[in-house]
């Protein structure tokens, strides 16, 4: 076992145990920050994929700007801890069930696609992932995409401004 | 590292998202799974873009195969950053009008 795999089975260790914890925390500002450490085990498997500027982006994006935006929005609200409501445990259970076997269905379909056995994903190497081919791609194959989610943008902020403001 | 373990790993976090989904009651730890669901399928779109650059490499075809998938992570992120201010600021609305964020409140959209 060398050293990439050893990171990859680390990296989906810790994704897989702070994404439980963001479940079954009670505190929904614990939640916020096991999920902030989920985002970062993901960026690291992005860098052990050399998809370096995702790598960058997905931090950026979502651990610094979304969860700030998310622990803003629980601190604003101030919900009170003990009247949080909770499901009834047969509801828990039952949605405990259905995404279990939802899983199970998944992975013995995988388990039996003859197309993706002996294919393996390049790690480490590869420079598609980088700054010089994404941006030359993004500026002249996807430069009308990338143009109108610019005005996606200023369409959610106006529509974010004119929501809040009542 | 085979596709095979990278699409169980992607698999198992966007189940984890399902069942928060079902299972919580709070809106945004709702919508915080949503978001666990949708950066499982961007790590999946990167390792199938690694997986047919790898392929193509060994064919020795363009070194450029593959590079729509990232673009395309990229697109998406742009979109979940528009959608969860939207999201946030319905929720906030949600919060002011009902002083509550359980989401049962929200079947009352039914009548």
């Amino acid at each position: 076992m060398n050293v990439l795999e050893i990171l990859f089975y680390a990296l989906s260790a810790f994704a897989l145990v702070s994404a439980i914890m963001v479940l079954i925390s009670k505190n929904p500002i614990h939640s916020v920050l096991w999920l902030i450490l989920v985002f970062f085990a993901i960026s690291g498997h992005y860098i052990l994929l050399n998809a370096q500027f995702l790598a960058i982006v997905n931090i950026i994006v979502y651990a610094g700007a979304i969860m700030v935006l998310f622990l803003f929005v629980i601190m604003l609200i101030n919900v009170k801890k003990d009247s949080e409501p909770q499901k009834h445990l047969y509801v828990k259970f039952i949605g405990v069930i259905t995404g279990g076997s939802f899983l199970t269905l998944l992975i013995a379909l995988v388990k039996q696609a003859l197309p993706l056995v002996g294919k393996n994903v390049l790690l480490k190497e590869g420079t598609i992932g980088l700054i010089h081919p994404l941006g030359k791609a993004l500026f002249n194959d996807y430069v009308v995409p990338f143009e109108i989610s610019s005005v996606l943008f200023l369409s959610a902020m106006v529509g974010a401004v004119l929501i809040g403001k009542k | 590292m085979p596709i095979q373990y990278y699409i169980f790993f992607c698999l198992t976090l966007f189940s984890i998202g399902v069942v928060g989904v079902l299972t919580r009651r709070n809106a945004i730890i709702v919508f915080m799974c949503i978001e666990l669901m949708l950066n499982a399928v961007n790590l999946l779109l990167v390792a199938f873009s690694k997986m047919y650059y790898g392929l193509a490499t060994q064919n020795g075809v363009a070194n450029t195969v593959g590079i729509d998938a990232q673009i395309f992570v990229f697109f998406i992120m742009v979109v979940a950053a528009a959608e969860v201010s939207i999201g946030l600021a319905i929720i906030v609305m949600m919060y002011r009008n009902t002083h509550s964020i359980d989401i049962n409140f929200l079947n009352r959209l039914k009548n």
